[in-house]
């Protein structure tokens, strides 16, 4: 250890309890940091995650422009073997294809509108979670059988249970009418409001006979693995779809832009609290650092007569804040961790939050994972703040004259 | 308690040893009022938001109160509707003062349909001069004319389904739904305006048209699907909830916590990360503020030790380290409402949040954040503050006292 990193690892030693409360003052912000960064991370993860898979998946191809207005007959043609291709190129196997349509739903007893969509019965269960969450009755069977599966709340809305029929009436791709006699074959709970009330899904061949849309369908949804590889899932499908084509492929993001500002939002106001935490903080070691260095005027002054450059001193200085800071941090940072990973094995909840995450379709508990970046980011951004504070005592030092700072008290 | 001791000499030895080193005094006040600042405004902005979240819901057609037919809420059919407010009830919802404004409704699940799309939504048949100052769609028509009366043959569409269904003003549409004896029943009207909303679910939920061609369309006769009702003053909601019970037995009748559960437990969780976010700002306050006056009362030991021979009560000592840290916490906090008061004055046209309107439009928030001071939120970030600093000064405080006269005075 060279000379001046000894000397200044001594000097922060010369008042334990000084240093002490300081470390405990710097390990607390980075305690509270990890865990709260850890936090907010792992929920966005398990938001995004839970979300995307019940129905919109990581990514859609759809014909440019219906996802602003998707009217029925923008359509991209030959849907079907377009999916088959895209599947291979992702070589994931989540790849469904789907056309989307509005209807009346009759029952017997009530008519409501409905969104009606038309899956590939194969694939669906890959991308979306609706299939595996068919509490009665069954699935759809194959892609030309005629039958239906329908949300909960609109089994309760129509009166109508499994194995009784639903009328559906609207117009077809072409604009001719679209009606049909569907036998109801399931009912699901996705735990979206939004699909459980509105949402029928019929086989893709049904849907594109009774809607009179040939070959064609509206989106192919894909799945990956996660969502870090996100990017190049997408890059991969863009470059595997045919050059002419009308076709965007559209993130997540761009499906749920809802989602994705209110994580943003989340997290910008998360950082308005931890950079006020972290300014109290400096503000507090900003005054252990001005004290040691105003209580060594004489000392810094002798050492300045003896032919010690300022700058040696300010590194000295500068050393000790540095030592300090880190100190604090790596016991905060251990402190953080272990609160984390209580909550790994223990998953994270608090009052209330069960009912808050039933009705945005979220798991109740949140497992914390810890990542590089959430273990980094909050000490990090502490350091760098910390060391700026620590610049200005240590500049002070170049203001010393050495005679008068001797006879400094 | 304080007997024998001459409290404006404790204080004057106070205020002087504040002063004695101004630099680290003037830090720790920056810390003190930082924290104060933070505590203050991040609680006016999430009043604010809390408040709005609030009002957009109760203007959404909720209203303070809600009457409807039993059966209604789980299924909003036309089958559920219930005869027009009898004369006990009228009475109620007229002779009360506190009842800003009451309106009765049809509210059906219904299609519309353009010559280009069609769209469900929810048919809701409204009384124009009934809404005003009851819900939202009477200051919201931006294109055209709002309602005129029950009667009027218009009907108002949202910009965003408007869109949707490739329609505008002036054009006609058709609304399709079922009447009373489960026939469908369909009307052509013509759209007379174009309302914006504060989410884009209630630019594409909602369809009105005037009450008594809701009732002609739907052959209900008199009757109607829902009463909201809102009033002067929060306060009153229980007395009012009561005596409409008494009023119209039979019928379901709920305030606005019992209809949007889920909006009492948001505001429940801000008011709990509030707090909790005040405890956090004090814990990282109060190490700056102990090790300051611990510093303080290192170097004076010799001085401390002084006093104690020269006769002082070690309680005196204690009472003028806690009147130190006392005065310290009341001028950052002084400093530190003032900042926050002038920023939230500043932000008082309201924080702009456009960036993320769909974002908070998720949490039933519009794109303008206006802060909200509430007392009852600045007295309890202070009053944390003053009582919490006291007690973590008690450790510093403790020490002094404990010197011993003879050690101190030799220390060097």
């Amino acid at each position: 250890m060279g000379i001046t990193l000894r000397l200044a690892w001594r000097n922060i030693w010369r008042h334990p309890r000084r240093t002490l409360l300081t470390l405990a003052a710097i390990a607390f912000a980075a305690a509270i940091l990890v865990f709260m960064v850890t936090l907010q991370l792992s929920s966005y993860d398990t938001m995004i995650d839970y979300t995307v898979r019940v129905y919109h998946g990581h990514l859609q191809v759809q014909p440019e422009g219906y996802l602003d207005k998707p009217q029925m007959r923008n359509t991209m043609p030959d849907a079907r073997t377009l999916g088959s291709h895209v599947r291979k190129l992702s070589g994931l196997g989540a790849v469904s294809v789907r056309a989307m349509g509005f209807a009346l739903a009759s029952s017997k007893a009530r008519t409501y509108g409905v969104q009606v969509i038309g899956v590939e019965t194969e694939y669906e269960g890959k991308v979306s979670t609706i299939p595996g969450l068919v509490k009665k009755g069954r699935f759809l069977s194959s892609d030309d059988a005629l039958e239906a599966v329908i949300g909960h709340v609109m089994a309760r809305n129509l009166k109508l249970n499994v194995g009784e029929e639903l009328i559906l009436l609207g117009t077809g791709r072409d604009g001719s009418v679209a009606a049909t006699v569907v036998p109801v074959v399931g009912i699901f709970e996705s735990g979206s409001a939004e699909l459980d009330r509105h949402m029928v899904q019929l086989p893709l061949g049904t849907f594109q006979d009774v809607f009179s849309m040939g070959d064609h369908a509206h989106a192919i949804v894909v799945v990956g693995d996660s969502l870090e590889q996100l990017a190049a899932l997408m890059d991969g499908v863009r470059a595997g779809l045919p050059a002419e084509s009308r076709l965007v492929v559209l993130s997540w993001e761009a499906l749920l832009p809802g989602l994705k500002q209110a994580i943003q939002m989340d997290w910008a106001s998360g950082w308005f609290l931890y950079l006020s935490l972290i300014i109290i903080v400096t503000f507090s070691i900003l005054n252990t650092f001005l004290m040691s260095v105003l209580e060594r005027t004489r000392e810094f002054g002798i050492m300045l007569a003896l032919g010690a450059r300022p700058e040696r001193i300010g590194a000295i200085v500068m050393l000790e804040s540095i030592w300090l800071t880190l100190l604090g941090l790596v016991v905060g940072v251990a402190i953080g961790t272990a609160i984390v990973f209580y909550f790994h094995i223990h998953g994270f909840s608090y009052p209330g939050m069960e009912e808050l995450a039933a009705y945005y379709n979220l798991p109740a508990v949140i497992k914390l994972t810890l990542s590089p970046l959430s273990l980094t980011l909050g000490p990090a951004v502490i350091l760098f703040v910390t060391c700026a504070a620590a610049l200005y005592p240590a500049f002070r030092i170049r203001l010393l004259k050495p005679v008068e700072a001797m006879r400094a008290v | 308690m304080m007997s024998g001791l001459n409290l404006s000499l404790l204080y004057t030895l106070a205020w002087r040893n504040v002063w004695r080193n101004r630099r680290r005094t003037l830090v720790i006040l920056l810390a003190i009022a930082f924290g104060i600042w933070s505590m203050v405004t991040l609680a006016a902005i999430m009043r604010g938001m809390i408040e709005q979240q609030v009002r957009n819901t109760i203007n959404n057609l909720t209203g303070h109160i809600q009457v409807h037919a039993v059966g209604y809420r789980d299924d909003p059919a036309i089958d559920n509707s219930m005869p027009p407010p009898g004369p006990t009830m009228l009475k109620v919802l007229r002779g009360k003062k506190n009842v800003r404004a009451w309106a009765a409704r049809v509210r059906v699940p219904a299609v519309v349909a353009s010559e280009r799309a069609s769209a469900g939504v929810t048919l809701v048949g409204i009384d124009p001069e009934a809404e005003q100052g009851l819900s939202f769609i009477a200051q919201a028509v931006t294109e055209g004319r709002y309602l005129q009366s029950p009667g009027d043959h218009g009907l108002l569409l949202g910009r965003k389904l408007a869109e949707r269904l490739e329609t505008s003003l002036g054009k006609r549409i058709v609304l399709m739904s079922q009447d009373i004896d489960n026939n469908s029943a369909d009307r052509g009207f013509r759209v007379v305006g174009i309302f914006d909303a504060n989410t884009e679910a209630a630019e594409t939920g909602y369809v009105f048209v005037g009450r008594t061609l809701a009732r002609d369309m739907l052959k209900l006769g008199g009757r109607v699907s829902e009463l909201a009702l809102v009033v002067h003053d929060r306060q009153d909601l229980d007395t009012i909830l009561q005596s409409l019970t008494n009023a119209a037995r039979g019928l379901d009748i709920q305030p606005w916590t019992k209809l949007e559960p889920l909006l009492v437990l948001t505001v429940k969780m801000y008011e709990a990360t509030m707090l909790i976010w005040f405890v956090v700002v004090f814990l990282a306050m109060s190490f700056g503020l102990v090790n300051t006056l611990l510093m303080a009362v290192f170097e004076r030991t010799r001085e401390i030790g002084m006093f104690q021979a020269l006769g002082m009560r070690p309680r005196f000592i204690l009472s003028q380290v806690l009147l130190e840290s006392l005065t310290l916490l009341m001028i950052g906090m002084a400093m530190g409402n003032v900042l926050a008061w002038a920023t939230i004055a500043y932000l008082g046209g309201g924080l702009d949040l456009s960036a993320f309107a769909k974002g908070l439009e998720w949490a039933g928030l519009s794109s303008v954040i206006y802060p909200l001071v509430a007392a009852s939120d600045v007295i309890t970030a202070n009053f944390l503050v003053i009582v919490l600093g006291i007690i973590a000064s008690l450790y510093p405080a403790w020490r002094a006292a404990r010197y011993v006269p003879v050690e101190a005075i030799t220390r060097t």
